[in-house]
C-alpha cells in the first residue's frame, strides 16, 4: 500500500476499499466462510440454542501495556458468549475509522485481531470497513458481533443464584482499567501494571466441563465486581456477602489505588470473571479454575444468602462492613 | 508496596479500638477535615466499629464541593466563548452551576474536556493551537504546587494559549474561619494527611494555641484512622492540645519545601470564596504579575448572577453543623445521577458518601 494513511476513498467501496480489504485483511483472516466474499457469511446450522451478542470497543490510547484496540475487541466479544456458558464460534469485525489513520497502526491492529482470534479459537466470518471525516470518529472505533454454540444442558443466568451458594472471583482486580489509566499525560505509575485483556472461553469451558451446574458467571467490566455482584443480587433477588481480605489485587495495582483514591472493587477487568455456584461444588471448582493460567489467583471470596434481598454486603479488612453499591458515573482520580 | 497490608491489619485494628473503647470516658465529636478521610471512613466501616458516644463529622476539605457557583458559572460562560476549550478534572463536570453544568454544555457541543492531571493541560493547549484553553484549575495545598508547575512550564515553553481559571483553596485558612463559627460543635480534628505532607505541621499550631482544641496529622489506611481518633481521644481525655503526627511516614515537620515554592513562585495568597463558608482571608490564591497574563479572570465575559438551590444544604455539611440526611433533598431529588449540590458529585463529597455506603 504506497499511502500511509487512511483516506475517505478507503471506505467508498471502490478500487482503495477492494485493496485495503485484499491486502491487510484477507492474508490474516483468511477461512472458508469469510474467501467467498459474499455479502453476508453461510455457517454451518447447529441444532441447540445459539448464543448471540454484540459490542463496540471505543478506548484510548489505542494500544496499552497487555493489549490494543483490537485484542479488547475479540476478547470483549468472546467473554460475552462465554459467561452464558457458550461456546463462542463466529465473529463478525467492523471497523469506524478516522480519516488520517495511519496504516501501519491499523496493520498492528488488525493483527492483534487476528492472534487473538486464534487464542480465543474463533472465526472472524463477515466484517465491514468505513472511513468517516476526520474529527467524525476518534482515530478507531471497533464493533465485534459474536455466535456460540450452548450445549445442551447448560443454562447459566444471573437470575439463578440461591442462598449458600459462594461465589468465585478468577483472579486480581483492577490491572485493566488502571493500565489505561496510567497511559494519560502525567501519570508515571505504571510498573509493571498490564491490562489482563484474555479470552476466557477456555476457562470457562473447562470449569463447565467439570461443574455443569454452575449458576451463572460474569465478567467485571465496566462497573468492576461490585456493579457486577449487585446485577446478579438484584436478579436473583437474593443477598450477598462477600469478604474483603479474600478479593485478591496485585500489591502494584492496590498502591495506585490507595494513591489516586480509586477502589478496586470498581475498576473494569478485561481477563476476569465471577462464578456462582452450589455450596458442595466450590473447592473442586476453585482448583479447577488455579488449575488454568487465566485462574490461577482464584479464590473464594463470598456467599450468597437469603437476608438483605438485592443487596451486597462488604465485610472489610479491618472488620467492619458496608454496602456495596452499584458504581454510579465514573470513578475519578481525587484531587486532594 | 507492601506495606499498605500492615495498615490494614484485622487484630492490629482490634486492639486500637479496644484502646480507644478504654480511654475514651465521654462523649466526642471529631472532624475529619479532608473528604478522602470521609471516603476511608465510610469505606471501611470504622464507624460502625467506634463507640456511640465518638462521633466523626466531615468537614471542609473536598475541593470540588468548596467550589462556588460563581466559579463554575464562569467557566460555563468562557465554554461559551468562541475557540474556548474548558479543560478540568473529571468531577468538576457534573458540578451544578446556577443554571447548567459543565456536562450539560459539553452535551450542547462545547469543548470541554477531561484531564487526570495538571500537566495534562499544556500537551492539550500544544496540540490545539487555534483554541484559548482555560484550566479549571482546583485543589487544595496537594494540587496547587501542580498547578504551579504547569504554569511554570507554560512560561518556559512560551505557550500562548493556556490560561487558568484559579479556584485553588487553603486549608488552614478555612479551619481558622471555622473554628471562629459559634456554631462548631467540635472537640478536635482529624488533619488531611496530603495536605499536611506539603504544608507540614506547623501551620497548623493555630487549631491548639489559639482554640485550644488537639488535632492529629492522619493517613488514609484504616489503621491510620483509627490511631488518629485515639492520638485525639487520649489528648482530650488528658486534657492537652497539641498538633500531632500520626502519619510520619509521609509527612515531614517541615513538609515540602520544593512544592510550597513553586506555589510561591507563581502566586500570592488572597482572600478566596468558599461554598458554604463564604469569603475567607488568605484562603486562596492570586496570580503574581508575571504569570498574570495567564488568569483565566482577564476574560471579558458576562457572568449570571450565582443562584444555589434553596433547599441544598451543602453550606452547612461543609462546616459539619448538619449532616447529608438532614437534607431534604437528600436520596430524593438529590442523587449522584442528578446531584443537586456538589456534596453529591464528588467521591469525595460528604453527601455521596453518605448516599453510596449507608
Ligand atoms: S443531599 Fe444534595 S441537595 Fe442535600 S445537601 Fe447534599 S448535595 Fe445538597
Amino acid at each position: 500500500m504506497p499511502d500511509d494513511k487512511i483516506l475517505l476513498a478507503h471506505g467508498s467501496g471502490g478500487k482503495l476499499s477492494h485493496d485495503l480489504i485484499q491486502q491487510l485483511f484477507l492474508p490474516r483472516f483468511s477461512n472458508p466462510f469469510l474467501q467467498p466474499l459474499d455479502d453476508s457469511a453461510r455457517i454451518t446450522n447447529q441444532t441447540g440454542p445459539i448464543a448471540f451478542t454484540t459490542d463496540s470497543y471505543v478506548v484510548n490510547p489505542l494500544f496499552f501495556p497487555g493489549g490494543d484496540i483490537g485484542r479488547l475487541a475479540v476478547c470483549g466479544t468472546v467473554n460475552d458468549l462465554s459467561m452464558i456458558g457458550a461456546i463462542p464460534a463466529f465473529l463478525s469485525l467492523s471497523l469506524i475509522i478516522e480519516e488520517g489513520f495511519p496504516i501501519s497502526d491499523l496493520k498492528r491492529i488488525v493483527s492483534s485481531i487476528f492472534d487473538a482470534a486464534e487464542e480465543a479459537n474463533v472465526q472472524i466470518v463477515t466484517g465491514d470497513t468505513k472511513v468517516v471525516e476526520h474529527g467524525a470518529a476518534d482515530k478507531l472505533f471497533i464493533n465485534t458481533a459474536g455466535i456460540g454454540w450452548v450445549k445442551a444442558g447448560i443454562h447459566l443466568s444471573g437470575m439463578n443464584a440461591k442462598p449458600g451458594d459462594r461465589i468465585l472471583l478468577s483472579g486480581p482486580l483492577g490491572d485493566h482499567e488502571l493500565t489505561i489509566l496510567s497511559q494519560r499525560e502525567g501519570f508515571q505509575f505504571q510498573g509493571d501494571l498490564k491490562s489482563d485483556c484474555a479470552p476466557l472461553n477456555d476457562l470457562v469451558g473447562k470449569m463447565i466441563e467439570f461443574s455443569p451446574s454452575i449458576r451463572c458467571m460474569r465478567d467485571p467490566t465496566r462497573g468492576g465486581l461490585a456493579t457486577t455482584l449487585n446485577e446478579i443480587a438484584s436478579k436473583s433477588n437474593v443477598g450477598m456477602v462477600v469478604e474483603e481480605e479474600k478479593i485478591p489485587v496485585r500489591e502494584s495495582a492496590r498502591g495506585i489505588c490507595e494513591l489516586l483514591g480509586l477502589d478496586p472493587l470498581y475498576l473494569a477487568n478485561e481477563g476476569k470473571l465471577a462464578a456462582i455456584c452450589p455450596p458442595g461444588e466450590v473447592e473442586r471448582l476453585l482448583g479447577v479454575m488455579r488449575g488454568h493460567p487465566l485462574g490461577k489467583d482464584s479464590q473464594i471470596i463470598g456467599r450468597v444468602i437469603e437476608e438483605h434481598p438485592k443487596k451486597v454486603v462488604l465485610h472489610t479488612l479491618i472488620g467492619g462492613h458496608r454496602i456495596l453499591d452499584m458504581l454510579t458515573g465514573s470513578q475519578y482520580p481525587r484531587i486532594c | 508496596m507492601k506495606f499498605i497490608d500492615e495498615f490494614r491489619d484485622k487484630d492490629l485494628a482490634k486492639g486500637l479500638l479496644q484502646n480507644i473503647e478504654k480511654t475514651s470516658t465521654r462523649p466526642v465529636q471529631l472532624m475529619e477535615v479532608c473528604g478522602t478521610h470521609t471516603v476511608s471512613i465510610f469505606r471501611y466501616g470504622i464507624r460502625g466499629l467506634l463507640p456511640e458516644h465518638v462521633k466523626l463529622l466531615s468537614g471542609p476539605g473536598c475541593p470540588v464541593c468548596v467550589t462556588p457557583n460563581q466559579d463554575i458559572d464562569l467557566a460555563i460562560a468562557l465554554s461559551r466563548q468562541k475557540d474556548v476549550m474548558i479543560v478540568t478534572f473529571g468531577d468538576m463536570m457534573k458540578v451544578p452551576g446556577s443554571t447548567s453544568s459543565l456536562q450539560k454544555e459539553k452535551a450542547e457541543g462545547k469543548d470541554i474536556r477531561i484531564i487526570y492531571s495538571s500537566l495534562e493541560a499544556i500537551r492539550i493547549a500544544q496540540k490545539n493551537p487555534d483554541k484559548k484553553v482555560i484550566f479549571l484549575a482546583i485543589g487544595f495545598e496537594t494540587t496547587s504546587p501542580t498547578i504551579a508547575v504547569a504554569i511554570l512550564r507554560s512560561k518556559e515553553e512560551k505557550i500562548k494559549n493556556l490560561f487558568f481559571l484559579n479556584s485553588q483553596k487553603r486549608i488552614p485558612p478555612a479551619l481558622y474561619a471555622l473554628l471562629q463559627s459559634e456554631k462548631l460543635n467540635v472537640d478536635g480534628f482529624i488533619l488531611p494527611g496530603h495536605v499536611s505532607a506539603i504544608l507540614g505541621i506547623t501551620p497548623y499550631q493555630f487549631i491548639a494555641k489559639d482554640f485550644g482544641r488537639p488535632a492529629v496529622i492522619t493517613g488514609f489506611e484504616p489503621l491510620d484512622i483509627l490511631q488518629g481518633v485515639w492520638m485525639l481521644i487520649r489528648q482530650i481525655e488528658e486534657g492537652r492540645a497539641v498538633i500531632d503526627n500520626q502519619y510520619g511516614r509521609i509527612v515531614q515537620e517541615n513538609g515540602n519545601p520544593l512544592a510550597m515554592q513553586k506555589i510561591d513562585e507563581v502566586f500570592v495568597h488572597d482572600h478566596a470564596q468558599w461554598r458554604g463558608l463564604g469569603t475567607i482571608p488568605d484562603s486562596g490564591y492570586r496570580f503574581k504579575e508575571l504569570y498574570a497574563e495567564m488568569d483565566a479572570a482577564n476574560f471579558d465575559v458576562e457572568v449570571e448572577p450565582p443562584r444555589e438551590h434553596p433547599q441544598c444544604l451543602c453550606g452547612e455539611v461543609l462546616q459539619g453543623i448538619k449532616t447529608p440526611v438532614e437534607c431534604r433533598l437528600f436520596k430524593t431529588a438529590c442523587h449522584p445521577e442528578n446531584p443537586i449540590g456538589p456534596c453529591m458529585v464528588s467521591m469525595e463529597g460528604t453527601c455521596h458518601a453518605y448516599f453510596k455506603f449507608s
